[in-house]
């Protein structure tokens, strides 16, 4: 094989780019915490049709009502029972009401318990838990200690005795939530403020003489923002479960009106030959909680930097 | 960790006086009587007033209440044949444990296999399987469950018994209904334990070193993700417990659960703060056992 003898040119030797400076640019636009966050919450399919579902089945459920004519208290008994028709989407129960306004009510209460225990979560486990990690000392102990009794008593028990004073009803259950459903809420977030409170930033903010009010809200609360929607998420369906518990053993939301979880109840006695007042809103109850797991899943993956690849 | 322990103690008892001062009072707040009946002459009031203490002052009754409840009695039921609460509650409790006892084991064993496939074999079909398994176990209720078995295995198809409670049969449904939640509690929370310790740089080096792919997963994957699984013990008591009030009602079974249900229904307020205190210790004491084992676990918490 012969071996060609390369010619070496000045040209070669010239150098290939002056500018240096290229190097040193940033490919792409730079990405915040929420972009990024949102970026890969977009890649996880099963969340986002979480979402879909979810947004989907709050409009049904304010919009499906209106469009048929019938309340879901009017009983009409020549009409009892009368299953799956064009005129009745999920068909009548024992009184003749018909059921696809029923569930859609039911549904309504299951969104309103969702809203309230964030609402709750958010304006008592939230401040709760940043005072107490942020103070720290006698305080924390105090506040910790209050958590720590709540959390002792059962659910079911605070909602039975809330029930002795008050009658069942939304009322109660939301009383219920009120009392201790925001104390996982509150346990989080305190020690996330702790752990943030010794790090660098708060003490720089400090030494330029900033406040404890100030370090608060504009410091360690968005610097938990990803934890306490997590956390949220996770509250929202225990609480819509919470509801439809109550409702099932009948000491929730009482007749006419209805709940998911009594709607189930009253399908369940009817089992054996009107299994569809069963299946209907069983259904859109195990939708319900199966979208708002599924969005749970892919917002921590999102926003919990532990779970980044 | 004696001290830690004494001190868990301590707060277990404060939130039990609690809980049984405020149910009691509650209980002795609300308008009318346990015994409202017009067909009752005014003596044979007096006569189950004075059977029951309640023709004594607030105070004395309370006091005498909370020695009762310290000697391990709970009153008489006001309903179910005068009988000890207490009484009612040790016969029916065993039905309950058993139950929930028999899900925790149905559920825990496939939650494992599914938790640790899943892991072992990340982003494959299987782990979207498990994944799948789990959301939906999570996501359907056990009330939502109960019914379609019965419907389909008991009532289409004759396989086991729909309800009641004489045999071990009658028991499989109940805890299967119960075991699901399990199943899916467990088999998430095994999957992203063991990712986690699979990403660990001794788990890289006890490969590099050349051991064997089982005694890297069973020496040192799963011995280090499987020992904080007692964190889940609290979440699956809170389940299991909850669910069989529910599950209870539907099978017709004679557990704490239809007790506790019953007793309301009828205002018994003897069974009611019976049953609230019963409820009360064993999630406390659950509450202990699990921090008690975590600060043995983790060294750490026991400062906090």
């Amino acid at each position: 094989m012969e071996t060609s003898q390369r010619q070496l040119t000045p040209e070669l030797f010239e150098p290939v780019g002056e500018d240096f400076k290229d190097y040193e640019r940033i490919a792409g636009p730079s990405i915040g915490f929420w972009r990024d966050s949102w970026q890969r919450f977009k890649k996880n399919k099963a969340s986002l049709i979480g979402l879909v579902v979810i947004i989907a089945l709050i409009v049904t459920a304010y919009v499906a009502p209106l469009l048929v004519p019938y309340s879901p208290y009017a009983q009409d008994m020549t009409r009892g029972y009368l299953g799956t028709s064009a005129e009745h989407l999920m068909g009548t129960d024992k009184f003749g009401r018909d059921m696809f306004v029923r569930v859609w009510e039911g549904m309504r209460v299951s969104l309103y318990i969702a809203l309230l225990a964030a609402f709750f979560d958010l304006v008592i486990g939230v401040p709760f838990g940043a005072v107490s990690g942020l103070l720290g000392g006698k305080v924390d102990g105090v506040m910790q200690r209050i958590i720590e009794v709540l959390n002792g008593i059962p659910n079911l028990v605070i909602a039975i005795l809330v029930m002795l004073v008050l009658n069942p009803g939304i009322v109660t259950i939301s009383v219920a939530i009120g009392i201790a459903g925001w104390t996982s809420m509150a346990r989080i977030i305190r020690g996330r403020v702790m752990q943030l409170r010794d790090q660098e930033f708060t003490l720089a903010a400090r030494s330029l003489g900033a406040g404890r009010r100030r370090i608060l809200t504009k410091h360690l609360l968005p610097n938990s923002l990803g934890l306490i929607i997590i956390t949220l998420m996770l509250t929202i369906p225990s609480a819509i479960f919470y509801e439809a518990v109550l409702s099932f053993i009948g000491l929730g939301i009482q007749v006419p009106k209805a709940s998911l979880g009594s709607l189930i109840n009253d399908g369940y006695q009817e089992l054996r030959f009107h299994s569809y007042l069963l299946w209907f809103p069983a259904a859109v109850f195990s939708l319900l909680m199966l979208s708002f797991n599924l969005l749970a899943d892919g917002l921590r993956d999102a926003l919990d930097p532990r779970m980044r690849k | 960790m004696l001290r830690y322990v004494a001190r868990r103690l301590v707060i277990m008892f404060v939130t039990l006086f609690v809980i049984i001062t405020v149910t009691f009072f509650i209980s002795k707040a609300l308008p009318g009587t346990p015994f409202a009946d017009d067909k009752l002459t005014p003596q044979s009031r007096e006569v189950l007033f004075a059977k029951y203490g309640l023709d004594q002052p607030l105070i004395v009754q309370y006091a005498k209440y909370m020695l009762q409840v310290a000697q391990g009695n709970l009153g008489d039921s006001f309903y179910f044949e005068s009988r000890p609460v207490t009484q009612i509650i040790l016969e029916q409790a065993p039905v309950s444990a058993f139950i929930g006892i028999q899900a925790v084991i149905m559920g825990l064993i496939p939650g494992l296999i599914f938790g640790v496939a899943a892991a072992l074999r990340h982003n494959s079909v299987i782990d979207y399987t498990a994944t799948a398994i789990a959301v939906a176990g999570i996501s359907v209720p056990s009330f939502v469950l109960a019914p379609i078995m019965q419907y389909w295995i008991g009532f289409k198809w004759g396989l086991l018994p729909i309800a009641f409670f004489d045999s071990w049969a009658h028991s499989i449904m109940p805890s299967v209904a119960l075991a699901v939640f399990v199943v899916a509690i467990v088999a998430r929370y095994v999957r992203s334990e063991m990712l986690e310790v699979l990403g660990q740089d001794y788990v890289t080096l006890a490969k590099a070193k050349g051991l064997t792919y089982v005694a890297v997963v069973g020496r040192h994957v799963l011995r280090n993700s499987l020992i904080p699984l007692v964190t889940v013990l609290l979440p699956l008591v809170v389940g299991i417990v909850t669910g069989s009030i529910v599950i209870e009602q539907i099978f017709a079974i004679p557990g704490i659960g239809t007790l506790f249900v019953q007793s309301i229904q009828v205002n018994d307020y003897a069974t009611i703060l019976g049953t609230t205190i019963f409820y009360s210790t064993f999630f406390i004491l659950a509450f202990l056992v699990q921090d008690i084992l975590y600060a043995i676990i983790d060294p750490r918490i026991r400062v906090a």
